[in-house]
């Protein structure tokens, strides 16, 4: 039995019938195309599948969609428009070589969006701290660790 | 000409993955696709007595349930073949393509449910009804190989699928009158591969009889014959794509049951079907490395030159081999690694247990030969209380003796040649990176204070860019544009980038200019893929040469166009150009040329198309080398490593992008220390898998891993036009044995030998608290 769901994605308002059993990362990747947000895991440990909702970070796999009634919810989608530059944390982790297959990358980006929100200058130790849900069998996370680092200064105005 | 090798050139990968525009294989939405999920076996051995899909196939939504018996109908065979370089197997080895009578391993795939989404799909696995009469299991590869031991499957006439000798030299002098001997016991356990994205297939089934799959694999080309093979396909009736790959690390090597069972159903149905593996079946049908259990001696001179090296190593290839088995040969042939040995004598035997087939995780089967041996010179140092870079470095081969050939063959059946590089130096550059020299006085100072810190060091060599070939076609567009199409497989490693670099600097372009077009078995027919640090090696060396011809052949033109010399041509920003002139001719205006008018002749001497078409080859394998240090600390009471420096020096030949290299070696290393500290595919007696989530099967995170001190030497192979060595497996082959090194460095104290890994805090504790009933460490 579908259940009526009204939520705003990055900005845009959708109403969608959607079945209760269906999980929030699901519901934004089938439903509405935003394929961006992917699953490594789906039993939440991973953090691939990291959105915001309302501000805070969530494992998409870990709510299901009508959970998310009247939420805002930001995916890496809603990070900076197609045509626009990067956003300077993702501009940071090109910098940095912060990605390589680049599947943890969205739930990185957004944990690191989370962590700047809340703390502005973090220390290394800090932002390893922040991301230690986050898995990436690619880079090592030094070079991630790094980007976060760079964009906590691009964010506060400074320099690279 | 533009400099582009060597530069860290933004990736052109990245600004699609960041926006989360880059689609991956669960990202492809196609018409009227159709949901798979597997019904899998919850035994490791045991009779199917009963099968009754009734209750799935009526359930809503369920479009089909296919089982062993309706494959065998449709394809006239139940295994899968075996694919790419085949061994003389002679008994039954393969998986089924679904197993109907007997199942080997918990995970096997026996029937598939259809329907309108995964959800639907699953509930009709749920509503299958099976029962199984257990059979005996063997869990372990030393219980497998007696004549008496049951068989891991009924079909099988001996649990040992094979035996190998690897020999040279005169062993039995190396040990006679040899001053020492010491032996060592070693159990070796790899784990999973664990790319962040899982596998999956998808298959389209047209209306004209031909087939497209998507499958997210690093041998496209290899999945593509095995499906024209029991498909019954014509070559070109058949496209297999990969679309943006999340990670390889092994485990898409190989061809799986699902690659064949779904484009096979998707043809019975007529229907596109897709399939996409959850973490949970990762964990049990994806390939592993797992056990290797080691029995070495090695008998040195008093000066602790080695004289020989001989022992034995039993392999568990789980219960099928989804490949020739490659691991246990690379093992036992690399155990010499950078090191001279004179006489080796190693006898493998690989046996199948009942547990998931094994096969290449990131370095196949050489972390485990370089484990061995440097746990070996570690033994060697100890007992003739000689320091541990000393011993090795009196056995390193020195750079004199390069290129240096070992009575050893590769799997071509081509001699073992190490091509270049300085194994002393790199040692002697990483130690002193290290502070190894004073190391002693600050773990002195150290105890002093009831910190427990250790350094470990090991040395290892890669042989890279295995052959025969790989495929590259360059063109120039007549936009200007310039595509490759190669048989290489993108995974993550960022391989477009470094092709297009080696392709932009031979014409005079920058590299993103350039696109690359991988894992398409239509844009490139011929191809092997992503395995065995080989891609620079191979498709860079394709693309050099493929490129070069294109730029002589735009010169031709030019100097045609232009009226001028060849040799006073020069090709710069996307141009001909007459040096030291503003004559010039756009590559774009050339390609338009060489497409052609009707009707009007080419210029003399030229043929259509500004492109080229190469396969560079080779037999041999470049020869990477590496020397890690590692400094760690013991918390003794809790059993926990912190690891407080790690030095990696590198000899990867030319680098052609210096920042990929670098997140190449720093995620092999990272994915070591997974190996040395956390990974462990945990199975209990009865053949059930323990660790079939991220919360059970540790990945290492952030907090646990240091800062990476890493250093480089870039000696060039001789033996390919760049001057190329591979690298993606290099950061990962010394970091077990390093690590433990160092752990055991820390403990001296306590007297304890590590001949395992991982080290598991279990293990470290039992170790400590052993030595400490002893009454150690003493006062």
């Amino acid at each position: 039995m579908k259940q009526d769901l009204t939520l705003t994605v990055n900005g845009v308002s959708y109403t969608r019938a959607v079945e209760p059993r269906v999980n929030l990362g699901d519901f934004l990747r089938h439903d509405l195309g935003l394929t961006g947000t992917h699953f490594g895991c789906e039993h939440g440990i991973c953090g691939a599948c990291t959105v915001l909702v309302d501000g805070a970070t969530l494992r998409s796999c870990l709510m299901f969609a009508v959970q998310a009634q009247g939420c805002e919810i930001t995916t890496v989608e809603g990070l900076s428009d197609a045509q626009a530059p990067l956003h300077p944390i993702q501009q940071a982790f090109r910098d940095q070589h912060a990605l390589q297959c680049g599947f943890c990358t969205p739930g990185m980006l957004l944990t690191v969006v989370e962590l700047l929100d809340e703390n502005p200058d973090p220390s290394e130790a800090e932002v390893r701290d922040a991301i230690s849900g986050n898995i990436c069998r690619c880079t090592g996370y030094q070079p991630i660790v790094d980007a976060a680092l760079q964009a906590a200064r691009t964010l506060k105005g400074g320099t690279r | 000409m533009a400099r582009q090798i060597g530069l860290s050139v933004e990736r052109l990968e990245d600004p699609a993955l960041l926006r989360g525009q880059m689609k991956y294989l669960d990202d492809l939405e196609l018409p009227g696709q159709l949901h798979v999920a597997f019904l899998r076996s919850e035994h490791a051995h045991a009779r199917i007595t009963r099968l009754d899909v009734t209750r799935a196939r009526a359930l809503p939504g369920v479009h089909a349930v296919i089982t062993m018996e309706d494959m065998e109908r449709a394809l006239g065979r139940v295994r899968m073949p075996l694919s790419a370089s085949p061994t003389k197997a002679t008994a039954a080895i393969t998986p089924y393509i679904l197993s109907g009578t007997e199942v080997a391993f918990v995970g096997e795939a026996i029937a598939m449910a259809i329907a309108g989404s995964r959800h639907i799909a699953e509930d009709a696995v749920d509503l299958m009804e099976i029962e199984y009469a257990p059979l005996p299991v063997i869990m372990s590869a030393k219980d497998a190989v007696p004549d008496t031991a049951p068989r891991v499957r009924t079909e099988a006439s001996s649990n040992v699928f094979n035996r190998m000798h690897v020999n040279y030299g005169d062993i039995d002098a190396a040990f006679a009158d040899a001053p020492h001997v010491f032996q060592e016991d070693m159990l070796q356990h790899r784990g999973c591969g664990h790319p962040m994205e899982t596998r999956g297939v998808i298959a389209e089934p047209r209306m004209d009889g031909t087939m497209n799959v998507w499958s997210s694999t690093q041998m496209p080309h290899d999945i593509h014959q095995g499906i024209l093979e029991v498909l019954g396909l014509e070559d070109d009736a058949l496209r297999v794509i990969t679309p943006e790959v999340g990670g390889g690390f092994g485990p898409k090597y190989c061809a799986y049951p699902e690659e064949l069972a779904i484009p096979a159903a998707a043809r019975m149905l007529g229907r596109t079907l897709k399939w996409v593996e959850d973490r949970r079946e990762h964990c049990l049908t994806a390939v592993q490395e797992r056990d290797q259990f080691w029995s070495l001696e090695i008998a040195v001179e008093a000066d602790g030159r080695i004289r020989g090296l001989r022992g034995s190593l039993i392999h568990d290839q789980g219960a099928y081999a989804l490949k020739a088995v490659n691991l246990p040969y690379n093992s036992a042939t690399a155990v010499p690694g950078p090191y001279m040995v004179p006489a080796l004598d190693m006898r493998v035997i690989i046996t199948f247990t009942n547990k998931v087939p094994a096969s290449s995780v990131r370095g196949a089967g050489y972390p485990q030969a370089a484990f061995a041996m440097e746990r070996l010179m570690d033994l060697v140092a100890q007992r003739l209380g000689l320091d541990r870079a000393e011993v090795r470095r009196r056995n390193l081969v020195p750079p004199e003796k390069m290129p240096y050939t070992k009575p050893l063959k590769a799997r071509s059946g081509a001699p073992v040649t190490y091509d270049s590089g300085d194994y002393i130096a790199s040692q002697k550059e990483a130690l002193e990176a290290a502070g190894w020299d004073g190391f002693a006085d600050r773990q002195l100072e150290a105890r002093k204070q009831g910190r427990y810190i250790g350094i470990g060091l090991a040395n290892a060599v890669k042989g890279t860019g295995r052959g025969p070939f790989e495929s590259g076609t360059v063109r120039v567009n007549p936009s200007g544009q310039v595509s490759i199409f190669t048989g290489a497989a993108a995974m993550g490693q960022g391989i477009k980038t470094t092709l297009a670099q080696i392709c932009a600097e031979q014409l005079g372009l920058t590299a993103d200019k350039v696109t690359v077009i991988c894992g398409d078995t239509v844009a490139a027919p011929l191809g092997l893929g992503g395995f065995a640090s080989r891609q620079l090696v191979t498709a860079g060396n394709t693309v050099l040469l493929a490129a070069t011809e294109v730029a002589q052949k735009a010169k031709k033109l030019a100097s045609h166009m232009l009226e001028a010399d060849i040799e006073d041509l020069e090709l710069l920003d996307g141009k001909v150009r007459v040096k030291g002139s503003d004559v010039s001719v756009t590559l774009a205006e050339l390609a338009r040329v060489l497409r052609g008018s009707p009707g009007y002749a080419f210029p003399p001497g030229l043929d259509p198309s500004l492109q080229s078409d190469a396969k560079w080859q080779t037999e041999a394998l470049t020869y990477s080398n590496t020397t890690h240090v590692a400094e760690v600390e013991v918390d003794v009471d809790l059993a926990q490593v912190k690891i407080l420096r790690y030095i990696a020096l590198q000899d990867v030949g030319v680098r052609v992008n210096p920042m990929i290299v670098e997140g190449q070696i720093r995620g092999g290393i990272a994915h070591g220390i997974g190996n040395a500290l956390f990974e462990q595919m945990i199975y209990d007696d009865e053949g059930q898998p323990l660790t079939t989530t991220f919360a059970d099967y540790l990945l290492p995170t952030a907090p646990e891993l240091p800062r990476f001190e890493t250093l480089y030497r870039d000696t060039p192979s001789p033996i390919n036009p760049l001057g190329a060595k591979g690298v993606g497996e290099v950061g990962t082959i010394p970091v077990t044995a390093a690590i433990i090194s160092a752990i055991e460095d820390a403990l001296a104290p306590f007297d304890i030998r590590i001949q395992q890994t991982p080290v598991l805090p279990e293990t470290l504790f039992h170790l400590i608290s052993t030595a400490r009933a002893r009454g150690l460490p003493r006062p």
